[in-house]
């Protein structure tokens, strides 16, 4: 697999890592679709063990700019991103910039719960075995460590070798959760997260967010507006590729800085 | 109907504790302001009465408080329901709160001139109003706590109490400024006191219709006995 062509305004040398300030610092993002531009010139920055909301119409980018933040756009041709993204001070668009690495720093969980076709211990297990050798008992202790921060273990401890497709939506989603934060990353990027769940299985993910922030920088794309009020500390809302305003989550929602952005949180467009 | 269940994200329980919590607090700094008042009518203490009239801008301050949460609430959880109720009428309650701070304060001022002038025996009538009053305070606000509507309606059906004996007070600072004319300053005064600490009543009593609502869902539809009798025609007059 090669890496698509990226192209950098400045190239960031792969050093050591500056951990000050913000954890993501986005700036001068640009992003294109087989020569269609999809994200504009985006910079903002992503607290440490907080949750940054994205939210907008349909289209606007959102989706895009987070899948730039582990790189999984490389897996599609003729797609070509421009600026830099530091995490802790390196730039993880830099193709010197280890995709393993940046993987183990950077989880993903998506809109629809995708578990492995495997027991439920075997789905968190199973990433943990491509980074680390570790002993039986230390692979267990870990699968439970994760289980129990994604709020699951007590409903599964008893069946682990069952098939993770038997879970409920809810359940398979915060397995998918574990199965991310099993690696122990730094940052989970969650996309629509809890649009495929019912109202309780949702109200859980959130609480569920609201205690992982303590461990983890967390950024969430969702189009649902009061899931964004809910759950973050500060809400970024895009519009056709551009970043319009990025601020304290309460701010936005009280008392938006741009037009624009008050139109769509009160529903005079979208 | 209320419910009694922890909802699933818990920060949300904490949010609405958080009000109630500041209501009680605010009601609590207006029934003592009430009591403060009344002390230093009787012991006609001027800087003491200045004292309870610059601490109304806690009362205030809190107002402004309260109604900032209850907007960062409405924003950001979209309460639906009790919990709508709840935090709609916790900016009710907090505007009758702050009323009632805001008569207490006007009943210390006016004591400074009431003091200026030769104190006569009516003068502690007004306690006797002042603690009707501050117990229907203090008893709204401990039934708002436990989210007790029916407490609460116990205390809205008190305030007759207090309206009889405003009415009496009334007919009786009456009787004293014909007797003398040299009581009429300090019975206006305290007539316009009195008057403060039946309004004080009146805004209990919408507390305890606020918590009704919130309870239940419907406004508290009874006829309140009013037995604030001074506006009434049928009154007999006094003097012939």
């Amino acid at each position: 697999m090669t890496e698509p062509n990226v192209r950098f305004d400045q190239v960031q040398p792969v050093g050591e890592s500056a951990v000050a300030g913000p954890k993501l610092k986005v700036r001068d993002v640009h992003f294109y679709y087989n020569g269609f531009q999809a994200l504009k010139g985006i910079s903002m920055d992503i607290p440490e063990r907080q949750v940054t909301a994205i939210i907008g119409p349909s289209g606007c980018g959102k989706s895009t700019l987070l899948r730039i933040f582990n790189r999984i756009y490389a897996i599609y041709p003729k797609l070509e991103a421009r600026g830099s993204i530091e995490l802790d001070g390196e730039d993880i668009l830099d193709p010197r910039y280890s995709m393993n690495r940046l993987r183990g720093k950077v989880g993903m969980v998506f809109q629809k719960p995708v578990p492995f076709p495997m027991t439920i211990f075997e789905n968190v297990a199973y990433g943990i075995r491509h980074h680390e050798k570790l002993s039986r008992k230390a692979m267990e202790e870990r699968v439970e460590q994760a289980l129990r921060s994604a709020a699951l273990w007590d409903e599964v401890k008893d069946k682990l070798k069952q098939n993770a497709l038997g879970l409920s939506g809810g359940q398979q989603q915060r397995l998918c959760i574990a199965r991310a934060i099993a690696l122990k990353p730094e940052v989970l990027l969650l996309d629509e997260p809890t649009s495929a769940l019912d109202p309780i299985a949702t109200g859980r993910i959130e609480q569920l967010i609201e205690e992982l922030k303590t461990q983890y920088t967390i950024v969430i794309v969702t189009h649902n507006m009061q899931q964004a009020a809910r759950v973050s500390d500060q809400t970024a809302f895009m519009y056709l590729g551009e970043l319009i305003e990025f601020d304290n989550t309460e701010k936005i929602f009280t008392k938006p800085g741009k037009k624009q952005t008050e139109d769509y949180i009160t529903g005079r467009f979208g | 109907m209320t419910t009694s269940k922890d909802h699933i994200i818990k920060s949300y329980d904490s949010e609405l504790a958080r009000l109630t919590g500041e209501i009680v607090r605010m009601g609590e700094l207006a029934a003592a302001q009430l009591e403060a008042a009344i002390d230093v009518v009787e012991r006609r203490d001027d800087r003491a009465a200045n004292r309870v009239v610059a601490n109304d801008d806690a009362i205030d301050t809190l107002e402004q408080e309260i109604g900032h949460d209850v907007i960062r609430l409405l924003a950001l959880r979209a309460p639906m329901a009790g919990d709508l109720r709840n935090v709609f009428t916790a900016l009710r309650i907090a505007s009758d709160i702050e009323r009632i701070g805001d008569y207490a304060a006007n009943v210390a001022k006016r004591s400074i001139p009431l003091s200026m002038v030769a104190p006569i025996a009516p003068t502690r009538g007004l306690g006797l109003l002042a603690k009707l009053a501050a117990a229907e305070v203090r008893d709204v606000l401990s039934a708002y706590a436990r989210q007790d509507a029916e407490q609460g309606y116990q205390v809205w059906k008190r305030d007759a109490e207090l309206d009889e004996a405003y009415t009496g007070y009334f007919r009786q600072l009456l009787t004293y400024m014909m007797e003398d004319p040299r009581n009429i300053t300090p019975c206006t005064h305290l007539l316009f006191m009195a008057k403060n600490i039946e309004r004080i009543g009146d805004h209990a009593t919408n507390i305890a219709e606020n918590l009704w609502y919130q309870v239940y869902g419907e406004p508290l539809d009874k006829q309140r006995d009013k037995r604030d009798l001074t506006s009434n025609p049928e009154m007999p007059r006094l003097g012939g």
